[in-house]
Parts: structure tokens; sequence; C-alpha cells
């Protein structure tokens, strides 16, 4: 259970030193997608605008304000749930190299696989904290795809973005399915499984 | 007997409805506040690491949401007004509807919150919050002379979590029970633990489904079903869901859910109907109650 403080772009060796239930802290940027995001970029078959080699992303939908300059204002970032969006992060991993993704709710055992042939981690943030999330991101820095707002394409500067669980490695451990087994067992000795 | 209605009391809906909404998003509740502690103290107590990390971060997060007037959670919700209507108000139903809708858009033009509200098919914007449908208004009648309003904008991660199953009367309690762990297993990290599960039974099965939101976001932590074999079965099965393990946000851990309430109906010979809506930890809620003279009053 170490804790762990990363600057981005990262490496496929930094991820590959995760493991589970090490808490990682996010310095440099991090980058917002959602289901619209990863719609247009997969099935529609729309490479993304911007370089994601090394990145981080981040499953949301900020909430924003567009202010005259065209920039836009934080208001309430939070993140979303992942499972949703099992399908999309191997293709993340391996046409964009995209290392770590952020979310809740962690990914489903096809993508665990995928994940540990590819090399990518999934990091847990505390879902619902969008206060401390909010704080923690400094400023929107660029933004594409606005005409699938809020489901744009996001590039956020972070300071200490944390604290996130390592809660699927690139081993092809994960604590959801670690739990889940256990409270299937604990279901079944109650005799209501 | 009716009293006579302050010239402003319209406006005054619509201002509550938009207050309610706001303050929903920013203000956790009482009740719910000394359920993440309770949660926080569980997990310590059973030396669970990453789960008492996870309850620290919720505790923090409500703190300085508080400390900025911030939103807790980004999830500006689908808004769900709960309105009980007491008999000596000789109110226009219509207008109220319409004030209640109008007062959740300016809520999300001016803070501005994040609208979610989308056609289910052509997922086009209505930008408002508001729409087709939108906010969803119940209403009850009651003796007396005040207008109740509650508040939840129900979030997604929890919303999407809703069971109902038409269970027959043969499978009785221990059917109930199975169904319940086996949402609560299903649901997993998704509704983010720990979670209010709220339960409905009988009725039919919108009844059922309306009940088991009632339980959700509407009854305090804390109180239990005035009826005791139907208080003893959420004491019971709150004890089997945190036996799961599942934990705060589904890592593992002691707390997978601060309670359970169950509300029922009666139902038919041939029906046992099980819904179960589960409210995620910020158990986001507010209310305030009107009178006729156009006094408001917070509710916690």
């Amino acid at each position: 259970m170490a804790e762990i403080t990363l600057q981005t772009p990262l490496t496929e060796a930094d991820v590959r030193k995760l493991n589970l239930e090490d808490t990682v802290y996010i310095n440099g940027h991090i980058y917002g997608i959602r289901d619209a995001t990863q719609i247009r970029i997969f099935d529609e078959g729309i490479a993304p605008p911007t370089d994601l080699t090394g990145a981080v992303c981040l499953h949301t939908a900020p909430g924003v304000r567009k202010l005259p300059n065209g920039k836009y204002e934080k208001i309430c970032i939070g993140t979303t749930t992942s499972t949703r969006m099992n399908r999309f992060y191997p293709g993340l991993i391996q046409q964009y190299g995209v290392r770590a993704m952020v979310g809740k709710g962690g990914f489903l055992p096809d993508t665990i696989e995928k994940m540990k042939e590819l090399g990518g981690v999934y990091l847990a943030i505390v879902g619902g904290a969008a206060a401390l999330e909010t704080l923690q991101i400094e400023e929107i820095e660029q933004v594409w795809w606005e005409d699938l707002m809020p489901e744009c394409l996001w590039k956020f500067r972070v300071k200490n973005f944390g604290p996130l669980i390592v809660a699927i490695d690139a081993h092809g451990n994960s604590i959801y399915s670690r739990v889940k087994q256990n409270a299937a067992e604990k279901m079944k000795a109650m005799g209501l499984g | 007997m009716s009293a006579v209605l302050t010239a402003t009391i319209y406006d005054q809906i619509e201002d509550v409805a938009r207050d309610l909404y706001i303050r929903a998003l920013t203000d956790i509740p009482k009740d719910v506040r000394i359920g993440l502690k309770s949660a926080k103290n569980a997990e310590t107590a059973a030396q669970q690491k990453t789960a008492e990390k996870v309850m620290l971060t919720v505790l923090e997060n409500v703190r300085v949401a508080d400390e900025k007037a911030m939103m807790v959670c980004q999830d500006t919700g689908l808004p769900i007004y709960r309105v009980r209507v007491g008999n000596q108000l000789q109110l226009d139903m219509v207008e109220v509807k319409n004030r209640l809708k109008i007062g959740a858009e300016r809520a999300t033009r001016d803070y501005p919150l994040r609208s979610n509200t989308v056609h289910p098919i052509t997922r086009k914007h209505t930008y408002t919050n508001t729409g087709q449908g939108m906010p969803v208004i119940k209403f009850d009648f009651v003796e007396g002379d005040t207008i109740e309003i509650q508040m939840a904008p129900k979030g997604s991660g929890s919303e999407n979590m809703s069971f109902l199953k038409m269970l027959v009367p043969s499978e009785g309690i221990k059917g109930i029970y199975k169904f319940v762990l086996q949402c609560v297993f299903d649901s997993g990290a998704n509704p983010c633990p720990p979670v209010i599960v709220g339960i409905g039974l009988g009725g039919t099965s919108d009844v059922a489904s309306n009940l088991a939101k009632e339980a959700s976001c509407f009854r305090r932590i804390g109180t239990h079903n005035p009826d005791e074999t139907i208080a003893k079965m959420e004491r019971e099965l709150l004890e089997l869901i945190n036996q799961t393990g599942i934990g705060p946000q589904g890592l593992g851990g002691a707390t997978t859910a601060m309670a359970v309430n169950i509300e029922w109906a009666h139902t038919h010979i041939s029906q046992n109907p099980v819904a179960v809506n589960m409210q995620c930890w910020r158990g986001e809620r507010a209310g305030a109650i009107i009178d006729a003279d156009g006094n408001v009053t917070r509710m916690d």
C-alpha cells in the first residue's frame, strides 16, 4: 500500500510498477472523456484531435461556465461510473497510448485482461467527492468537440490529483473482482446466494 | 375551513423550488452527515485501511463543500419534488406545477447547474434540467395549512441501480432478502456506496417502485418503519448487506449501506412485488415548509 506521486505523461513502466491498493496522486495533465467522446472516437472512427500518448484520462462531464474569451471556468468537476464505458478502454491503450484511466466502479474481466496485455491501469477516485476534485484541477486548458457538451474532450491541468486507489493493476488483478468474489461466498454462506 | 393565502404564494413556491435544488447539491443533510461519520468509524474499528481512506476523503469533501459553498458532487441529477399540500390551502395546483418547473429551470440557469435532461432516443439536450415529464413531481394531500416541499436531485450512478421483481407469494421473506442482496451485489461500486437502500414492498409494480424511491430519497437515516415486522427486516437486511464486505466505493470494507429503509403497501393475493432503489452516500435532499402567510421554514 505505497503512496506514489506521478507526473504525466506516464510510461508503460510507470504503470506496470503499481500494485493493488497503492495510493496515487497525479501532477500534470488529465484528459476528461465520457460516453459520447468515446462513441465518436471508436464508433464513428474519428481520431482524438490531440496526442494521448502516456495520458491519464478521467471519466467525467464537467459543470462549467463559458467565459467571454472562449475559455471555460470550472464550476464542478466530478467522476462518473466507468463500467458503462468498459469496451472503450482497450482501444484507448492500444491505439492512442493512454496509460491510466481514472473513474469509479471499475471495468469488467475482458478489459482487465486487455489491460494486462497492453499495459494500462485503473485508478479509483472517490466517486461523489467532486468538491475536492474541482479544487485539484487548476485550470481547464483546452476543449475539443464542443458540440458534444458536456461530453467533450477536456484537458485539465492538475495538482496533487487524488487520492486515487490502484483498483485494477496492469497484471490482471482487480480489487472489485476480489471484493465481489468474497461477497458471493458470504451470500452463499448466508443461504441467500 | 380554508386559510387566506398571501398574494405572493406562487412566487414563494417558485423561489423555494429554485433554492432547494441548489441547497440539496451543496449542503448534505444532517442525518447523512451522521451516517457518514459512523461509516468512517466502522472502517477504522474494522482496520479497513482503504475503506477508511475513502471515508476520510468523503468527509473532507463534505467539509470543503461547506467551507467554499461548492457542490458536493457534479451530478446535478434529475429533479424530483415531493410536495405535500395541506387541505386548508385553496391552491391552484396547475400553477404550483408550473412554478416548480420554473424554479428548477432558474436554479439550472442561475448557478449554473449542469443540465442532464435529454430525449430518451435522440439524446438531444433540453439544457434546462426540465422537459417532458421533468421535473418529477409527486403530490400528496394531507390535513393542514402548509405546503411542504422536499427536493431530491437524483444522481445517475445510484438511479441506474434500480430494480423491480414481481416475486410470487410462496417466495416469502426469504425471496425478498435474496433479491435485495442480489441487487446490492449487482450494483457493486456503481451507486457510490456506502448507500441508502430503499425498498418498496407490495402495491402494484409502479407503487412498489414509488415506495422504494420514497424510502431511498426521503426517509431519514436512523428512522425505522413504524411496523415492527418491517423494522425488523430493515435491521436484518442492513446487517446482511454489510456482511457482504462490498464496502465504500466497492473497494471492500465494513459499510456497504448506511441504512435500509422499507416502505410498503397492501398488494394482491397472488403478488409479492419488491422494488429496490439506491441512494448514493451524499443522500442529496433539501426541504422547506411554506405557510399561508408565505413564511418559509427550513426542513432538515
